[in-house]
């Protein structure tokens, strides 16, 4: 049995998340104020929402890096969601090696994973220069195609990892009944192991999208001239001074985060309460 | 009708659907890797490009007071910022794994909010607050604290500050599933040998969640030292951490031989802490929720 919090751990945790949220709350609340002048970061005079049409400004430019961003985001995924679900399908549950060439080959494979998931470990910064030093010497130009390659680089991991975890936990029974069904072992792949991996091919994608979205020191290496991500016109706006209107571009993406983490959590604590559900029901059979 | 299987083999091996991931890796992780490596060991050319002679001379020049000093510098911020997000993050992570199903959903939505929305961005509020006449200074002089604004912006504690900030969710979520994961009854049963609630943290608790410890410790740890956009934005200009040295060296300088140097040095930390954690125990699944 778990005991309940004291109620100083509830004051605590109220602190933590106050002081989290407060660079969050300073950002909403000056992206509604009605100062237009240059102190409109520092001294808040009322209500407006100037800020907001000064972003959705042409002239401002955040359409066209809004838009590189989303097909990036979208393009990596996908990508990293066909590499990384079959890098899972294929090195979960290996068979075990005798053979000698065998055996080789399969610690092959394991040091190949290990590579794989090397950018999670790797920092930032020196898989972005990596990267772009090997796009340099390959003579790739630096572009969408330089940032979509990258992107993968780091998405790939976090699906393989997510996806590889799902299946390691899956009853191997499931897809031997299907065989033992007469199905063939692609049909109990399509019809059984899939399937079941979707969930957490859904999550990794998730992930991976945010990642991405998110994205700002492997993009600052490998972006071209004439692409810009969001945090990279972010970046070179806020490194230049405080421009009032990021506070409102902070704010609507605040927003959007929001409601997307918060439909999905809500949505899987109802799967995880109904599941609960049927599982008392199912013991008393 | 298909035949049984009485083989002991449970499924043809699909070893081969993995190839396309490993290539891809094998290709720009391996390959990008090995390419910075052997590039540290040459001389820089015109623009972006190396050459001969080779030699360990970009290393020697790493081996002076100015890199060694901020070495040190981004060293001690990232201990710092593992340690300051493990002592605030680890009670948060341990109470919002003793609370209720439905405020479990919440704590961790409320979490996890800043951390899926752009890093920048929330660094961009800290630099508002911190600014001279930004809110903490107009609620200091106002309160009658103090009479002229402090410095907070643009010095080193901002940047420890929007460090542990940055980092904090990466300890709290694998400390968390840690504790989510503990058998309870482990610790009822020290308590009821008589220990005291401390001595069942420090005895129990405490040994079993040091996986997500060490996975968060590894996860605060590793990055804080390459953040250089942190720095950018909230350090002032003699705060040169070793991200901003190779920033600078690759975008300033150009020089690509001596930042893949820097890089590798980086690399190699890394790569120390990870087998560090290795050796302890820990695994690469552990740094994923």
């Amino acid at each position: 049995m778990r005991k309940k919090n004291p109620a100083w751990a509830n004051v605590y945790m109220a602190l933590l998340l106050l002081l989290l949220y407060l660079p969050v709350l300073v950002v909403v609340l000056f992206s509604f104020n009605s100062n237009p002048g240059r102190t409109a970061n520092f001294l808040f005079e009322g209500f407006s929402l100037q800020w907001y049409e000064s972003l959705f400004d042409p002239a401002t430019g955040y359409g066209e890096p809004l838009r590189t961003s989303l097909m990036l985001a979208l393009w990596s995924v996908l990508l990293s969601a066909a590499l990384g679900t079959l890098g899972a399908i294929g090195l979960t549950r290996r068979p075990l090696r005798r053979r000698l060439l065998a055996r080789a080959g399969s610690a092959a494979l394991s040091f190949g994973e290990q590579v794989a998931v090397l950018p999670i470990m790797v920092p930032e910064l020196v898989l972005g220069i990596a990267l772009m030093a090997l796009f340099t010497l390959m003579g790739l130009p630096f572009g969408m195609v330089t940032l979509v390659l990258s992107h993968v680089v780091f998405c790939v991991p976090y699906i393989f990892i997510t996806v590889k975890g799902r299946l390691a936990n899956l009853d191997p029974a499931l897809e031997e009944a299907a065989r033992d069904l007469g199905a063939s072992p692609m049909q109990a792949l399509y019809t059984i192991t899939l399937p079941l991996a979707l969930p957490a091919v859904v999550s990794g994608c998730l992930l991976a999208f945010a990642m991405s979205m998110d994205d700002f020191v492997i993009s600052f290496f490998v972006n071209g001239p004439t692409t810009n991500t969001l945090p990279l016109k972010i970046y070179s706006s806020v490194k230049v001074g405080v421009p009032p209107h990021v506070n409102a571009l902070c704010t609507l993406m605040l927003a959007v985060v929001f409601l997307v983490v918060a439909i999905s959590q809500l949505y899987s604590a109802r799967v995880n309460r109904r599941r609960q559900v049927q599982a008392s029901g199912g013991a008393r059979i | 009708m298909p035949k049984p299987r009485m083989d002991a083999r449970p499924q043809a091996s699909r070893e081969a659907w993995a190839f396309p991931m490993l290539l891809y890796a094998a290709l720009f992780v391996g390959l990008s890797l090995l390419y910075i490596l052997g590039l540290s060991f040459m001389s820089r050319g015109t623009g972006y490009t190396a050459g001969l002679p080779l030699g360990g001379h970009n290393y020697a020049r790493i081996a002076s007071p100015l890199y060694l000093r901020s070495l040190l510098l981004s060293l001690r911020l990232a201990f710092f910022t593992a340690l300051f997000c493990l002592l605030l993050g680890y009670p948060f992570a341990y109470f919002m794994a003793r609370a209720s199903a439905r405020a479990r959903t919440w704590l961790m939505l409320l979490l996890i909010v800043p951390f899926w929305t752009n890093a920048l961005i929330r660094i961009y509020g800290w630099k508002i607050l911190l600014s001279a006449s930004g809110p903490i200074n107009q609620a200091l002089l106002t309160a009658g604290l103090i009479e002229r604004p402090l410095r907070l912006l643009y010095t080193d504690f901002a940047v420890q500050v929007g460090m542990v900030y940055a980092m904090i969710p990466f300890m709290v979520l694998p400390v968390y599933s840690a504790v989510e994961r503990m058998d309870w009854a482990m610790v009822e049963a020290s308590r009821d040998l008589g220990a005291t609630p401390l001595r069942a943290f420090l005895t129990v608790t405490l040994p079993m969640t040091l996986p997500g410890i060490l996975a968060g410790l590894v996860l605060t740890f590793i990055p804080s030292i390459g953040l250089f956009f942190l720095s950018d934005l909230l350090g002032g200009s003699n705060t040169m951490l070793w991200g901003n040295m190779v920033h600078n060296e690759l975008l300033k300088s150009r020089d690509l031989p001596f930042a893949a140097a820097l890089s590798v040095v980086l690399l190699s930390l890394t790569g120390l802490v990870i087998l560090l954690y290795r050796r302890m125990g820990g695994k690469a699944e552990g740094m994923v929720f």
